[in-house]
């Protein structure tokens, strides 16, 4: 915890320190809305038959809802781009993950459900 | 991209007295434990991973002792003597990959250097840098426990609340480690491992940010030591796999005590994506090993060479792309697990390219030498011997890479041989050498250098009569983790041991060489080897607040100014020659 | 000699920054590097999620539309969305010294947390009750020991071997799926669904009925609890997250009654944001992957 040191004098700045920027208010006003809307988007999205596609639209959706509040209510977006980088980083990290164990564990899954099918060491 | 924004002119606010150092600086225990320089927490850091390295090595020569002979033969009980042996080999593992290699260099010469080298107070976050060291303690004292409640039912059949001791290997493999009633200790061990983690985390986190931040001005990316490009390396490993392990060891822990199922076939889980989710930190892991090993050699070579470091923007990218390229090749330990063929090939290919930025870096190394005017004190050595024995490890990796030699080798003491080589050989040595290098800093003593190089060819020649054989007697098709073997392969046991005897007494020689330098040792010059670095503008040892007079940065491997007095006042910087500023 | 000096030292200034530009841009670098890694470990489940879900599509049709309720999962998403808005206001009137506002802000965001964690309570309160808990306590668990518990067909649990560590034969690789459905069916004829690799959920969900666990294949009834590993791992880290986020808002809410924030000094309210942003951002993933299966 960052306190003045009780035996100084808490002397005024000599040089005018920026304020830090805050977000517009009516930017995140019209964050929040575009939110509320596109979660109710995706639950009525969720309730149309859209065969395999029912899951990418629902992460789609979620994808836009993110970069919203990455982008203005994290303040990412008037941030140094290196924090951007940070994040793009981990979640390029957790695609390869996932794509490279999602891609082992489909191949090897038909030798776990269909064993009567296959002589194994023969 | 970079906010080094450090206005160099703000004057320090700090009483000193003479001979004040920061060894000396407060006094009393809780002004340890509760400090915040980063250089008392090294040091903190450097007695408890010594000490962990002790336990892990008794447990070494302990392993090594009984595998002399191919029958049991430490207690009279066959069963009894795998069911000791199986614990001292997870234990040895565990404990030396979770608490002395993965810490040894950021932790202790990371922490130590890395603010001098940027010539800032210290680290970005301090109070964090503190935290990392008590959950390092804590995390080390669950494994204690573990250790402990094994020894308490060897010695009195009794079982201490978990289970007793370890014996799982350190991967903790599904489902021998969840299966009720097996494994051992597993939960105090995984949440021993977790609290680790977060040292691990937290000081990456603490070295991204004081790299990014607190660089000052006139010492842009490619004006860093390369020292403090491969700590960087290391921390976005550390940042980016270490908590995969957090949820590896998290879900170990909810499937052992909730039984949940999700690497268990019986319950619908798959035991394969364990070692997925595994080895996806783990390997990793081994380039957070190597990385800041690879930064202290890049420190060692010019400075006692007398030249420039050869390939300085190679080095530094190929740092950066090491960490990268590693988080692609976590398959290739799974080659013979059930992994699909297809993921295998794709796996093995990417392991291969693994291998340019690392030989990328030994050729840089090599031709640094080339035509230096090198002085072989106990540091070069040791660098010396890490560039012979890493190129035997890393190319022993490609036999691993590679698919069909990987069938073969998978699970013998080739496996085991190389990745001592790679962790113990290398990183160990350049751990010792950066120990030696930064001694008289850090402590402000200067050590017997005939001594240190004594230790050292004598580590060298035990280390690979240790592990050599182990090469042979794996490809030979002895199985890794076994406590007895046939007969046909005790000839590589016994020099293994023997290896590990004469090692051993080198490490011992180099804990003596410490100590007496510690107690009776002169006092070290500000600049005992010549470097130029900014570590070497201040005392031996730093005071409190690192810098007397904020240091001029120019090159760090510009080594012409420096000039040699003689023992006492070490390396001067000669005052005729003005700083150039070309690398 | 002593050298007490008194420079202009910024109060809030720490000892080893030079500048106060350069302790925020620090403190916030090692804050996004912090969620980084909070990233990567939810990252891990959302792996297992995916593994498991990619390969067993029926059985988290199944789970999802028989014991998640999508209205509160809903109106816990608009919940902590809300909750993420005034925390973004809050972090904004820290900057602009409008401290009433700033401490409204917090106990709002304060509030939806715990609105977020009693709507969760009364979910796993019901789960509780139906006795599809965790592990253990899960009646279609093989671990469990209660009257109700769900047995699939005994005679497929000896069909159903251990995942084979052996080199794979190259055949397997290219199994064809529909010889695997073809065997299954001639062993347990009694099943309807099609559990190949490539069925994609429609199979299910053309009639838009849920999935009954009678029409489930026998390997995939010892599934049904992998989805509750999932479901509960997931949502009970996230809840805990919430948890922590409550805790440090709460110690903000303290230090602002106190005064302690303004335009030059507000860093640990925009890192506790950032913090409660991310703790949003699980959720915003979390939500449709669970509650909008169909």
């Amino acid at each position: 915890m960052i306190q003045p040191p009780s035996n100084q004098t808490v002397a005024p700045l000599e040089h005018a320190v920026d304020a830090p920027h805050a977000a517009p208010g009516w930017i995140l006003i019209a964050v929040y809305a575009a939110l509320v809307i596109l979660t109710g988007l995706t639950v009525a999205a969720a309730g149309i038959n859209l065969g395999q596609f029912n899951i990418l639209v629902a992460l789609v959706i979620a994808a836009i809802k993110a970069a919203l509040v990455v982008l203005f209510f994290m303040h990412l977006f008037w941030d140094s781009p290196f924090n951007g980088i940070v994040l793009i980083c981990a979640l390029l990290c957790v695609a390869i993950f996932i794509s490279f164990a999602v891609m082992d564990t489909t191949s090897y899954n038909p030798s776990l459900t269909a064993p009567q099918s296959v002589q194994i060491g023969q | 991209m970079s906010v080094a924004v450090s206005n160099l002119n703000v004057p320090v606010v700090c009483e000193r007295r003479p001979g004040d150092n920061y060894i000396n600086h407060s006094r009393g225990i809780l002004s340890w434990i509760f400090t915040l320089d980063h250089k008392r927490i090294g040091i903190m850091y450097m007695v408890l991973i010594l000490a962990n390295y002790l336990v892990g090595g008794i447990f070494a020569m302990l392993l090594r002792i009984e595998l002399l002979s191919p029958k049991p033969w430490m207690l009279a009980d066959p069963d009894a003597t795998k069911q000791l042996y199986n614990n001292m080999f997870t234990l040895h593992g565990a404990m030396m990959i979770f608490l002395f290699v993965i810490p040894a260099i950021p932790a202790i010469l990371g922490n130590f250097a890395l603010p001098l080298m940027l010539g800032a107070k210290d680290v970005a976050f301090p109070r964090l840098n503190l935290l990392s060291l008590w959950c390092y303690g804590l995390g080390g004292f669950f494994f204690v426990y573990v250790l402990f409640s094994g020894v308490y039912h060897a010695a009195t059949g009794n079982i201490l609340p978990g289970g007793f001791g370890l014996d799982t290997g350190w991967t903790f493999y599904t489902p021998y480690s969840t299966n009720p009633g097996s494994g051992g200790n597993v939960v105090a061990a995984t949440l021993g491992a977790f609290i680790i983690g977060f040292s691990s985390i937290l000081t990456g986190i603490n070295f991204v940010a004081s790299i990014h931040t607190l660089r000052p001005k006139t010492m842009g990316w490619f004006r860093m030591p390369l020292f403090l490009w491969s700590l960087y390396a290391t921390s976005i490993l550390q940042i980016l796999a270490t908590p995969v392990l957090a949820i590896t060891l998290l879900l170990l822990i909810a499937e052992k005590t909730l039984h949940i199922g999700i690497f268990d076939w019986k319950l619908g889980g798959d035991p394969v994506l364990y070692q997925h989710f595994f080895w996806f930190y783990s390997h990793p892991a081994v380039y957070i090993m190597i990385l800041p090993a690879m930064g202290v050699m890049s420190e060692v070579m010019p400075v006692f060479c007398r030249k420039h470091i050869f390939g300085y923007a190679f080095i530094a990218c190929s740092s950066v792309g090491l960490a990268m390229l590693s988080f692609f090749v976590w398959g290739h330990h799974m080659f013979v697990s059930g992994q699909s063929p297809l993921v295998n090939s794709i796996f093995s290919l990417l392991t291969f390219s693994v291998a340019i930025p690392s030989a990328v870096k030994v050729f840089n190394w090599t031709a640094t030498m080339y035509k230096g005017s090198i002085r072989f004190n106990t540091p070069m050595l040791y660098a010396m011997g890490f560039i012979m024995v890493f190129t035997a490890g890393g190319l022993t990796g490609m036999f691993l890479g590679s698919l069909q030699t990987n069938v073969h080798l998978h699970d013998t003491y080739f496996v085991v041989a190389h990745f001592h080589y790679v962790m113990m050989g290398s990183t160990v040595f350049a751990f010792l050498a950066g120990m030696y290098y930064w001694f008289p800093k850090i402590f402000g003593k200067m050590y017997n250098d005939k001594v240190g190089r004594v230790a050292a060819v004598l580590i060298f020649i035990g280390f690979n009569l240790a592990f050599f054989p182990q090469f042979v007697g794996g490809a030979h098709g002895m199985p890794r983790r076994w406590a007895t073997y046939p007969p046909e392969f005790q000839i590589y046991h016994v020099l293994s041991t023997i290896g590990a005897f004469l090692m051993a007494s080198g490490l011992f020689i180099v804990l003596y060489n410490w100590v007496a330098a510690l107690l009776i040792g002169p006092p070290a010059p500000p600049n005992p080897w010549g470097g130029n670095t900014l570590e070497w503008a201040t005392t031996s040892p730093p005071p409190h607040d690192n810098f007397a007079a904020t240091p001029e940065v120019g090159d760090p491997y510009n080594l012409a100014d420096w000039q040699y007095v003689d023992n006492k006042q070490g390396w001067v910087k000669s005052t005729a020659t003005n700083v150039r500023t070309q690398a | 000699m002593s050298t007490a000096t008194t420079a202009h030292h910024d109060p809030y200034l720490a000892h080893h920054f030079d500048s106060s530009e350069q302790q925020n841009a620090s403190a916030k670098v090692g804050m996004w590097v912090f969620l980084a890694t909070e990233i990567l470990m939810f990252g891990g489940l959302f792996c297992a999620y995916a593994v498991y879900r990619h390969l067993h599509p029926d059985v988290f049709e199944f789970c999802a539309g028989k014991y998640l309720n999508t209205t509160l999962g809903a109106i816990n998403t608009l919940i902590l969305i809300t909750s993420s808005f005034t925390m973004a206001w809050g972090v904004r009137a820290a900057q602009l010294n409008q401290k009433k506002l700033l401490i409204g802000c917090l106990s709002l965001t304060l509030l939806g947390g715990a609105g977020f964690l009693g709507i969760k309570a009364v979910e796993y309160r019901d789960k509780w009750v139906e006795h599809v808990w965790v592990g253990q306590w899960n009646q279609y668990n093989a671990d469990y020991t209660g009257s109700d518990k769900v047995e699939p067909n005994a005679s497929s649990a000896a069909r159903t071997p251990a995942p084979d560590t052996r080199p794979i034969d190259p055949h397997l690789a290219t199994a064809d799926p529909n010889t695997g459905t073809a065997n299954e069916s001639k062993i347990k004829p009694h099943f309807t669904v099609d559990t190949s690799l490539a069925a994609p959920p429609s199979a299910v969900s053309a009639s838009r009925e849920t999935v009954a666990y009678e029409n489930l294949s026998t390997p995939d009834k010892k599934r049904v609890n992998a989805f509750f590993s999932c479901y509960f791992l997931m949502t009970g880290l996230h809840g805990i997250h919430v948890v922590v986020g409550m805790g440090l808002i709460s110690w903000l809410l303290r230090r602002s009654l106190k005064g302690e924030f303004n335009a030059r000094y507000n860093t640990p309210v925009d890192l506790v944001g950032l913090y409660w942003h991310l703790v949003d951002l699980i959720w915003i993933f979390l939500f449709p992957l669970f509650y909008l299966i169909h």
